[in-house]
């Protein structure tokens, strides 16, 4: 069988789909940012295909390369915030953390 | 093959172009150090630090105002004119948070944690709003408007033993993580559309090429889901109210206007470079009609302000009500955005210089009442002019520019947008806009109410409460220009229209 460019965008696009079911099914906050990574890196793999496939060149790798490094940034301020969540909340569910609108 | 370009940085682009900008790398790296030195205990030395740094890179970036600019970084960033208008928004913004912050309570009050690095994310935040001014290549917009997002939620979540501040933190990265996913995938899509991560090579090869008109809408839509975040406009707005009442109040300010005005100036040079610049006008309206942008945008703008609007009617939290309030100035903003046409753009830029000067007076003086209240919420503040009628007085013209009432610079600034799209013969969205205007005067006249009109209940504490001077100071600077806008616009404005122009012109 012969890869090429439908079949990475096939595997993108499933990739994209399951990370905003996980975001928009999950309850706690940890699943929720896990959902966002599946998102982050679906995108990651269109830029690498189009790169590959499209430009030709290595502007697609290159950005890939800085979505890598900022999800991970990301992650690490996201994953505090739920650490400081789970101190005052006791709970990482996000939505019983309800103390605002009163 | 040549695979790889390799642009030698060329670094004395780095000390023409972009001096304001290594001023902030510096200030930003000497405040965390001074910090860090002092162990904490001094919050006054990274203060002065970022009060220093950012009034030096305002000079330097007020002096480079109409100086020609150019790219920097191998054309990874541009400083023209939009770029060069902007950056003295943000610097301005971050000095006037800075030195409001250093009178509150939320963040230097005495229990408080880590009080200096609030200064330090105050000037990174301004530089990384200054960077998304100046983008024009995806690899850009996505690291600041990353940079932009990650410093704000921590920002966000300041007060880390309050509930409030770390529920606001929690619903800033969540909401923010998703969006700028989801526009991640949309900058994918239009990449391998265009094979190009350059704004103008998109361009061109979204005009050259044979694009799918329906891809190109889903790119866009995505693209947009990602600003809209950013900008708070509808139906990505779920975060602001929350996050705006959650935040300490300083912070909230610099929400209001910072990232706000930096998604703007992105979203103007994003789109106007990939979808309607350029001399071939025929090519580039047939991409915009292809998609239906006007209509798309004019649905949004509508929404925005008409929810904002009314939601903010329902308020009695002061802090939450001006959230409400922000939502529809960006409803009124988006107005410009319609037909993407030089007029529109310009009246943007304008409104966002006055509502910088308005909005951050109102959040300010929320955080001035807070030092003494402790309260945002609308019955505590009644009798408040008679216990602080300076500054309520300076409130009432800020809360009169919002409403957009003739004297003030909100009315001018309405009326540059309102005429710009009058001429393309939008008269339903001017309609909507005119009606959203009347609504917003009962809301904004409910605080002057309270705080002038209502008699106190019997045994309520009437003393006389003052302000720190430097309150006053920062308060009545930014009165100054929303009343004298509303007069002498003239050279205001001919400074925002020259930095459309030479956005569109091409330098």
């Amino acid at each position: 069988m012969n890869v090429g460019l439908p079949h990475f965008l096939t595997v993108s696009a499933a990739l994209f789909s399951l990370g905003l079911f996980a975001v928009m099914s999950r309850r706690n906050a940890v699943g929720i940012l896990m959902g966002v990574e599946l998102m982050l890196n679906a995108a990651s793999i269109n830029f690498v295909a189009f790169s590959r496939y499209v430009q030709h060149g290595i502007d697609g790798q290159i950005m890939s390369a800085f979505i890598i490094v900022l999800a991970a940034a990301e992650a690490a301020v996201a994953l505090a915030i739920v650490l400081a969540m789970f101190r005052n909340f006791g709970t990482v569910n996000a939505d019983t953390v309800q103390s605002l609108k009163q | 093959m040549e695979l790889l370009h390799v642009n030698i940085p060329n670094w004395s682009d780095l000390a023409t172009h972009w001096r304001p900008e290594v001023m902030l790398v510096g200030t930003f790296l000497l405040a965390l150090l001074g910090d860090l030195v002092v162990r904490g205990r001094r919050p006054a030395v990274p203060f002065t630090v970022a009060l220093v740094g950012l009034t030096m890179a305002g000079i330097c970036a007020v002096r480079k105002l109409g100086v020609e600019g150019g790219t920097v970084m191998g054309d990874l960033v541009v400083v023209d004119g939009l770029a060069a208008f902007f950056r003295i928004l943000f610097i301005f913004t971050g000095l006037a948070t800075v030195l409001f912050a250093w009178t509150s309570e939320e963040i230097m009050g005495k229990k408080r944690e880590n009080k200096g690095e609030f200064f330090a994310l105050t000037v990174l935040l301004t530089l990384a709003a200054c960077v998304m001014a100046e983008a024009r290549d995806l690899l850009m917009l996505f690291l600041s408007m990353e940079a932009v997002g990650i410093v704000s939620y921590v920002m966000a979540g300041y007060m880390r033993g309050s509930l409030r501040s770390t529920e606001a933190s929690l619903k800033y990265v969540i909401f923010g993580a998703v969006s700028s996913a989801i526009m991640l995938y949309g900058l994918s899509l239009l990449y391998g559309m265009t094979g190009s991560m350059q704004f103008e090579g998109i361009r061109a090869g979204l005009q050259t090429g044979d694009v799918n008109a329906f891809g190109l809408l889903v790119a866009v839509v995505l693209v947009m889901a990602g600003m809209s975040y950013k900008i708070a406009a509808v139906p990505f707005h779920y975060w602001a109210p929350d996050v705006y009442e959650g935040a300490p109040t300083p912070v909230s300010a610099l929400f209001s206007v910072g990232p706000k005005a930096a998604g703007f100036a992105l979203m103007i040079r994003f789109f106007y470079t990939t979808l309607a610049a350029g001399p071939d006008a025929n090519a580039s309206a047939g991409l915009i009609a292809q998609i239906n942008w006007p209509l798309l945008m004019a649905v949004i703008s509508a929404a925005t302000m008409t929810y904002g609007n009314l939601v903010a009617l329902r308020q009695a939290n002061v802090k939450r009500m001006l959230a409400y309030s922000s939502i529809a100035h960006v409803g009124y903003l988006l107005m410009g955005f319609v037909l993407l046409t030089d007029a529109g753009l310009q009246a943007i830029l304008f409104y966002l210089l006055v509502y910088t000067f308005m909005n951050l007076g109102a959040f300010f003086f929320v955080v001035a009442v807070n030092n003494h209240l402790k309260s945002e919420h609308l019955d505590d503040w009644v009798g408040l002019g008679f216990r602080m009628p300076w500054a309520a007085s300076l409130m009432i013209i800020f809360l009169g520019s919002l409403t957009g009432i003739p004297p003030f610079a909100g009315f001018a600034a309405k009326l540059y947008l309102f005429t710009a799209v009058m001429d393309r013969q939008w008269f339903w969205l001017v309609i909507v806009a005119g009606l959203n205007s009347v609504i917003s005067l009962y809301y904004y006249f409910k605080v002057a109410k309270a705080m002038f009109l209502m008699s106190p209940p019997e045994g309520a504490d009437m003393s006389p409460l003052k302000l720190h001077w430097l309150q006053y100071t920062v308060l009545g600077v930014l009165a100054i220009p929303t009343l004298a806008l509303g007069l002498f616009f003239g050279r205001f404005k001919g400074l925002a229209d020259r930095a459309i122009e030479m956005m569109t012109t091409g330098l």
